[in-house]
């Protein structure tokens, strides 16, 4: 398992700092006594990229572990809970703070198991509650309450 | 010198002591505490998730405030970790060993108090060590050039990425990571836009909140949700069971000092992080007890000493902070991007400009310890109360703070965006075994690590070697050499030692094929 793990860490961050260099060479990179804004991202991906090639290595070559105890993926709880913040983006642009604080904690509690969608829906119009008390009338907060498409 | 840094001082008491200030720095503590004592919420979540609260205010309270909130996160982690056997945040696992078998004792009480005496009394000995210590590392401060400085930062991101816990190498890498994100932006000098990915929101800086409530936040829900199943505490504690017996005092008082000794230690060295300090103060008070086996079932002595050392160490953290602007944690860190955001720029400048904020920060460092103290003595019944809010109610509501706390910072639905982006990179990371906390410190000294960099060979006309003939810059680069070495040798001694134990055909064969 941990084999795995810092091969595909060691992987990702090849894959990144290659990336990250190429980026970096399309801006001017300059030499040494006058850098170009170029000049340090090289530098910082060609390190970046090294460290991968050692994570992966050692990974590859180390004695396989025991295996540590793997967790079940929680697919239908991340989705949720990503999909909660996309949720708050969209609602808050076209229909306000308050569906927009909904959105967000009504699928973010969702996301656990134990929390039905009565619950969920409670604790939500809680953070509204608290979303119109505190952030949009205390705190005069850039976001109206309740709005109808892009003003 | 000392005479000037006492009347400072004082001056500095008025400062805190200002009733509006003084007002702040009790909220801060307040809130903190509060926010701190939630399971799952760490010192850098609280403070990031309370940072946008300070943006109105005038710069001298939202730093005392900010402070306070430090404060008062770092004690509410204790409570969590003592009664609930749950470290909110990693230096607190240590305290958990032995703070949790007393709570089943039924003396959750006592090491609670204990806990309480013991951070007092270590913070009030760190800060006395910044006061005499700051001025002094000022006036060095000011003598150093870029040279200097970039091998001062190179030294603390060199062991801030390969003292924590874990792989060495993966600590670098994260380094690295967090600097190219200190490097996202439009570039100073050439007015150049780097790293967009063809964003316009992107071509000011990634903003320091949403990195770290990504990061800290909204990566630790996604990793948590539906595995974090705990049990409620049944311990009631009361305010009479606080009070630690004259024995109990007795017996906590040389670990307290020395836990106070070795944090003040290891604050001084820069990057080496809080979680560290506490398990090697742990380490030393088992090895020199008479008694080593009853620690793990509810000894004293492991509560009080990592406490201590956890506390003094913060305090002396915050010196390179202060006077070098350069941060020996991620918390340190968050709480430079915060100044920053003031338009307060830490650096040995800033005790000659900024004299009311160093000094009546310094003041009010001691007056918010004591408010903790004042604080929790009645409070405790409350927060045992808020150990019980369930976790799936907890989270979804903090996911609403945070998100509400990175709008109001700039007012950029965008920006909420970047938190659940980067709250999906964390959550990669740490599902892969990278320390995720030096990404931030690397955030943070991204900018200062290149602009001196490129200062330092604009002045050598190119010449690398300028680090090593200045005489300063040059120790330093020798430290970090040393300290390369000693990591290479440390890694080739336990892999060989591993490949012995565990492989059964000999290494000589697996090297041939």
């Amino acid at each position: 398992m941990k084999l795995q793990k810092d091969l595909w860490g060691g992987s990702l961050m090849v894959g990144l700092g290659v990336v990250v260099t190429a980026q970096g060479a399309s801006y001017t990179t300059g030499t040494l006594s006058a850098m170009g804004p170029g000049y340090f991202p090289v530098v910082l991906g060609a390190i970046l990229a090294f460290c991968g090639v050692s994570i992966a290595i050692k990974g590859w070559l180390a004695a396989p572990e025991a295996a540590e105890k793997k967790l079940p993926a929680e697919w239908r709880a991340w989705l949720l809970m990503c999909g909660s913040i996309v949720a708050f983006i969209v609602l808050a642009r076209y229909l306000g703070l308050a569906p927009a604080t909904f959105g967000l904690v009504f699928l973010s509690a969702l996301a656990d198991r134990d929390n039905n969608w009565r619950q969920a829906a409670l604790l939500a119009l809680a953070m509204v509650v608290i979303a119109a008390v505190v952030f949009w009338w205390a705190f005069g907060i850039n976001l109206p309450l309740f709005r109808w498409g892009v003003s | 010198m000392i005479w000037q840094s006492l009347t400072d001082l004082y001056y500095g008491f008025g400062v805190a002591l200002a009733p509006h200030n003084l007002m702040w720095s009790f909220v801060g503590v307040l809130i903190g505490n509060l926010i701190g004592v939630l399971p799952g919420m760490g010192a850098i979540t609280t403070i990031a998730m309370l940072l946008p609260l300070t943006y109105t205010m005038a710069p001298v309270p939202a730093i005392l405030m900010l402070a306070g909130i430090f404060y008062g996160s770092q004690y509410g982690g204790a409570i969590g970790a003592i009664l609930l056997n749950l470290p909110s945040h990693p230096p607190h696992a240590v305290t958990c060993l032995d703070g949790y078998p007393m709570t089943r004792q039924g003396k959750g009480g006592t090491a609670l108090g204990i806990t309480m005496v013991a951070s007092f009394f270590a913070a009030s000995f760190g800060i006395i060590v910044m006061i005499f210590a700051s001025p002094l590392l000022v006036s060095v401060a000011f003598e150093l050039g870029p040279v200097e400085i970039f091998s001062i930062m190179l030294l603390g991101l060199l062991m801030g990425s390969t003292m924590g816990r874990g792989s060495p190498i993966k600590g670098i890498a994260m380094t690295a990571f967090g600097l190219l994100l200190g490097v996202v932006g439009t570039d100073v000098s050439s007015g150049v836009a780097r790293f967009t990915l063809g964003f316009h929101d992107l071509t000011d800086k990634l903003e320091l909140v949403a990195v770290a409530m990504g990061l800290f936040g909204v990566a630790d829900f996604l990793r948590s949700v539906n595995r974090l199943h705990f049990v409620g505490t049944e311990a009631k504690v009361r305010f009479r069971d606080m009070r630690p017996s004259r024995a109990e005092l007795k017996q906590a008082f040389m670990p307290t000092v020395r836990g106070t000794l070795i944090g003040t230690l290891f604050g001084a060295m820069p990057g080496t992080g809080p979680t560290i300090t506490t398990f090697i103060a742990y380490a030393f008070e088992r090895r020199i007890s008479k008694t080593p086996e009853r620690f793990g079932k509810g000894a004293l002595e492991g509560v009080a000493s990592p406490e201590a050392s956890s506390h003094s160490k913060t305090q002396v953290d915050f010196i390179p902070t202060m006077t070098l602007g350069i941060p020996g944690d991620a918390v340190m860190a968050l709480l430079l991007g915060a100044m920053l955001i003031q338009g307060i720029q830490p650096g040995p400048m800033l005790i000659t400009e900024h004299a009311d904020l160093f000094w009546g920060l310094i003041a009010s460092f001691w007056v918010g310890n004591v408010l903790l103290v004042v604080l929790n003595v009645p409070m405790i019944g409350i927060w045992v109360k808020m150990l019980q809010v369930p976790y799936r109610y907890l989270y979804p509501s903090a996911m609403f703070f945070i998100v509400i706390g990175v709008f109001s910072t700039n007012g950029s639905l965008f920006e909420v965006g970047l938190v659940l982006a980067f709250g999906i990179v964390g959550a990669i990371l740490m599902a892969l075994d990278f320390p995720i906390a030096t990404i931030l410190l690397g955030y943070v000294l991204g900018p200062l690590v290149e602009e001196n960099f490129r200062r330092s060979l604009m002045m050598s006309r190119g010449d690398l070697s300028i680090f090593l003939t200045q005489p300063i810059s040059a120790t330093i680069i020798g430290i970090c050499a040393l300290f390369i070495l000693a990591q290479l040798f440390f890694a080739a001694r336990g892999f060989l030692r591993q490949r012995r134990l565990l492989l059964t055909p000999p290494p000589v064969a697996v090297l041939d094929d």
